[in-house]
C-alpha cells in the first residue's frame, strides 16, 4: 500500500517517540522557521564546540568546529516532527562539515522525485525519507528541520569563529 | 423544490475520474474551488471557438459579440445579487483583488488629501474580526500602515461565532470601514451582515463584505444585507478562475478614485493628467478576463436552474449529517458551531494525535480530497487554540455516502497512526 511507503515504520516511530526533543541551555543560536502552506514550525538550537584536534575527517570550514547538541520544538505532522528527530541523530556529534554534507543529501533525495537512490551509510535513518520525495506537498515538512539547523548552525558558526 | 444529486453529478465530468488504485473521487474541498459543471467548460470553449475578440473597441462583428457576451455577464451577476443595475457590478480577478481595489482606492483618496468617507489618517479606525480570511486582513493592515489608521477587531466566541460583546466600543464615530466575512471559510460560521450593516451605518461607516463563501451556497441579495460593497469569486461558484467580482453602491463608485490604471478605465488622457470612464469601467484597467466571465455567466444560470433554496437546504441536510458522523468520533473536536444553525457547508476539525496533514494523506489514499493547514486563516486557528485543521466542504454534487466515507476515513487514520495504542 502507498501508505506505507510513505509513513515507514521508522518515521512513525520517530514520530511517536522523538529523539533530543526540547530547548535545551546552553545554546549558541536558536532559529524559527515556519510553513507557511500549512502553519507548521520548529525552534531549533545549536550548541557547537571546537573539536580536541582535527580528526582527519574531512577538511575545509567547520572541519574543526563539532555539532555538541540539537534541541528543538517542533509543532507539525508526523513527517516533519520524526525528520526533527532524524536530523538531531544523525547531526549531533559530528563536525558541522559533515551534518552540512548530510543536509545537502537529504535535500538532493527530496528533490529527487522519488528516483533517488539514498545511501544509508550517509543517510541513517533519513532513508526512510525517500517516499516523501514522491509527494511535493509534503517535501516542505520533510525540509523544515534541516533548514532550520542550516541556518541555526550557519549563525552559531558566525559566532563561534577563533578570535 | 428537492436537488437531484445523481443528475447534478453526471453534469460535472472530473466526479468520473478514478483516482490512485482505481477508486472513485470524493471531493470534498469546494470551499477551496468548486469543481465545474460540462455547461461551464462549453460556455469557455464556445467563447474562444466561436466569438474570442477584445472588447469595447473593436469595431467588427467579432468584437460586437465579446462585449455583448462579456456586459452580459455583468449584468447576470447584477441580477444574481440584487444590484441596483450592471454599473455596480466590478469585475476583478478574484476577491483578493476585489478587497484589495476598495483598500487601494481609500489609500489613494488619502494620499490626494481628499476629504470625505474614503480618506482614513491618525485617529480613524478599520473594523474586521479575527474569524477572516488573510485577504480580509492584509489588505486592511497594509492600508492601516499606509495611512496612519488603526485596525481593529472583533473576536471569536469559543463556540466559533463572532463575539459581538464589545460592539459599542468597537464600532464609534472613529470607525470608517467594517469589513466582515458573510460565512466563515473555516467554521462555517453565518454572520449576522444586516445588524451589523446597521450597526456601521449608525456609526457613518461603510460596510464591506466578503462573500466568497457565501454567494455560492445562498440567495445573497446586497440590499437585504445592507452592504455597501460585497466580493466574491468565480471559482468557488461552478464558474472558472481569474474572475472575481466587486459590487458596490453606485454612489460610492462614483465617488471612489480608481485602484489600477490602464487602457479602458480612461475618459481623456493628456501628458500631464487624465479623467476617467464612469463606474463600472473606471476599475477595469487592461484586457479583462472576457472568457471567464462569459463562463461565469454560466455558471450562474446554472446555479439558478438548480435553484439556490433547493441547494442551500440540500447542504444544510448534508452538514447535518456530517455534524453528526464527526460527533461519533473519539479525540475529533469540530471547530466552530457545533449545530447545524446558521452555519453553511464546511466543517474543519482536529483529531488528537493525528496531524491535519497527515489526516487529509490518509484521506487522500482512498481518493478524499479535502485540505489540511491554516485554510488562509491563522488567526482564526490561534484564537481557537489550534496549529492547523483538517477541512471537509461540500457542495451541490456531494451526496451522502461520501459523508459517510469521510467519517471512516477518518477512522482509517486514527488506526493508521495507532491512536491512543503504540
Amino acid at each position: 500500500m502507498r501508505l506505507e511507503s510513505l509513513y515507514q515504520e521508522i518515521i512513525l516511530d520517530h514520530y511517536r517517540r522523538p529523539h533530543h526533543a526540547g530547548l535545551r541551555e546552553p545554546f549558541d543560536a536558536e532559529v524559527r522557521h515556519v510553513n507557511p502552506v500549512c502553519g507548521d514550525e520548529v525552534t531549533l538550537r545549536v550548541t557547537l564546540k571546537d573539536s580536541d584536534a582535527g580528526n582527519g575527517r574531512g577538511g575545509g570550514a567547520g572541519a574543526s568546529t563539532v555539532v555538541a547538541d540539537v534541541s528543538y520544538d517542533a509543532l507539525g505532522c508526523s513527517i516533519s516532527q520524526a525528520s526533527a528527530s532524524v536530523l538531531s541523530d544523525l547531526v549531533i556529534g559530528r563536525p558541522v562539515s559533515e551534518g552540512m554534507q548530510i543536509g545537502d543529501e537529504f535535500l538532493a533525495l527530496m528533490q529527487s522525485q522519488g528516483e533517488g537512490e539514498p545511501d544509508d551509510d550517509v543517510l541513517g535513518d533519513a532513508v526512510a525519507f525517500a517516499g516523501v520525495s514522491k509527494y511535493p506537498a509534503r517535501i516542505k515538512c520533510a525540509l523544515l528541520a534541516w533548514m532550520a539547523w542550516k541556518d541555526a548552525t550557519a549563525q552559531a558558526m558566525g559566532e563561534h569563529e577563533p578570535a | 423544490m428537492t436537488l437531484d444529486v445523481a443528475r447534478i453529478r453526471k453534469d460535472f465530468p472530473i466526479l468520473e475520474r478514478q483516482m490512485r488504485g482505481g477508486q472513485p473521487l470524493v471531493y470534498l474541498d469546494s470551499a477551496n474551488t468548486s469543481q465545474k459543471p460540462r455547461q461551464v467548460l462549453d460556455a469557455l470553449a464556445d467563447f474562444y471557438e466561436r466569438h474570442n475578440a477584445n472588447i469595447h473597441r473593436a469595431t467588427h462583428q467579432l468584437g460586437e459579440e465579446a462585449t455583448a457576451a462579456y456586459e452580459g455577464a455583468r449584468a447576470s451577476v447584477a441580477g444574481f445579487i440584487g444590484a441596483a443595475g450592471p454599473a455596480e457590478v466590478v469585475f476583478t480577478k478574484n476577491i483578493s483583488e476585489a478587497i484589495n481595489l476598495v483598500a487601494y482606492a481609500m489609500g489613494n483618496a488619502s494620499a490626494a488629501g481628499q476629504s470625505g468617507r474614503f480618506t482614513l489618517g491618525p485617529g480613524d479606525e478599520i473594523v474586521i474580526s479575527e474569524m477572516e480570511h488573510h485577504s480580509n486582513i492584509v489588505p486592511w493592515q497594509l492600508l492601516c500602515q499606509r495611512t496612519g489608521a488603526a485596525l481593529r477587531w472583533f473576536g471569536v466566541t469559543p463556540e466559533g461565532r463572532l463575539d459581538t460583546s464589545g460592539i459599542d466600543g468597537l464600532i464609534t464615530e472613529r470607525t470608517k470601514l467594517v469589513a466582515l466575512a458573510h460565512q466563515s471559510n473555516v467554521l462555517g460560521t453565518i454572520n449576522p451582515i444586516r445588524e451589523l450593516a446597521d450597526r456601521a451605518h449608525a456609526a457613518g461607516a461603510l460596510l464591506l463584505v466578503d462573500a466568497a463563501q457565501s454567494v455560492p451556497h445562498m440567495p445573497v441579495d446586497v440590499a437585504a444585507l445592507g452592504a455597501d460593497f460585497l466580493g466574491f469569486t468565480g471559482h468557488k461558484m461552478c464558474g472558472p478562475t481569474g474572475i472575481g467580482v466587486l459590487w458596490g453602491r453606485r454612489e460610492l463608485l462614483e465617488e471612489m478614485p480608481p485602484f489600477l490604471g490602464g487602457g479602458e478605465m480612461i475618459e481623456t488622457v493628456w501628458m500631464e493628467r487624465s479623467t476617467f470612464a464612469p463606474p463600472p469601467h473606471k476599475f477595469e484597467a487592461g484586457t479583462m478576463p472576457i472568457a471567464e466571465a462569459a463562463a461565469l455567466a454560466a455558471a450562474i444560470g446554472y446555479l439558478g436552474e438548480v435553484g439556490l433554496p433547493a441547494l442551500r437546504e440540500y447542504e444544510h441536510g448534508l452538514i447535518t449529517h456530517a455534524l453528526e458522523a464527526l460527533r461519533g468520533i473519539g479525540g475529533l473536536r469540530i471547530l466552530g458551531p457545533a449545530e447545524p444553525v446558521d452555519r453553511g457547508a464546511a466543517i474543519s476539525f482536529t483529531v488528537e494525535g493525528v496531524h491535519p496533514h497527515d489526516m487529509s494523506q490518509v484521506l487522500d489514499e482512498h481518493g478524499i480530497a479535502v485540505r489540511a493547514g491554516h485554510h488562509c486563516a491563522w488567526p482564526l486557528h490561534r484564537a481557537m487554540g489550534v496549529q492547523a485543521s483538517t477541512r471537509a466542504s461540500f457542495y451541490l454534487y456531494n451526496t451522502h455516502e461520501e459523508v459517510d466515507a469521510l467519517a471512516e476515513g477518518i477512522r482509517e487514520a486514527q488506526r493508521f497512526f495507532a491512536v491512543g495504542g503504540g
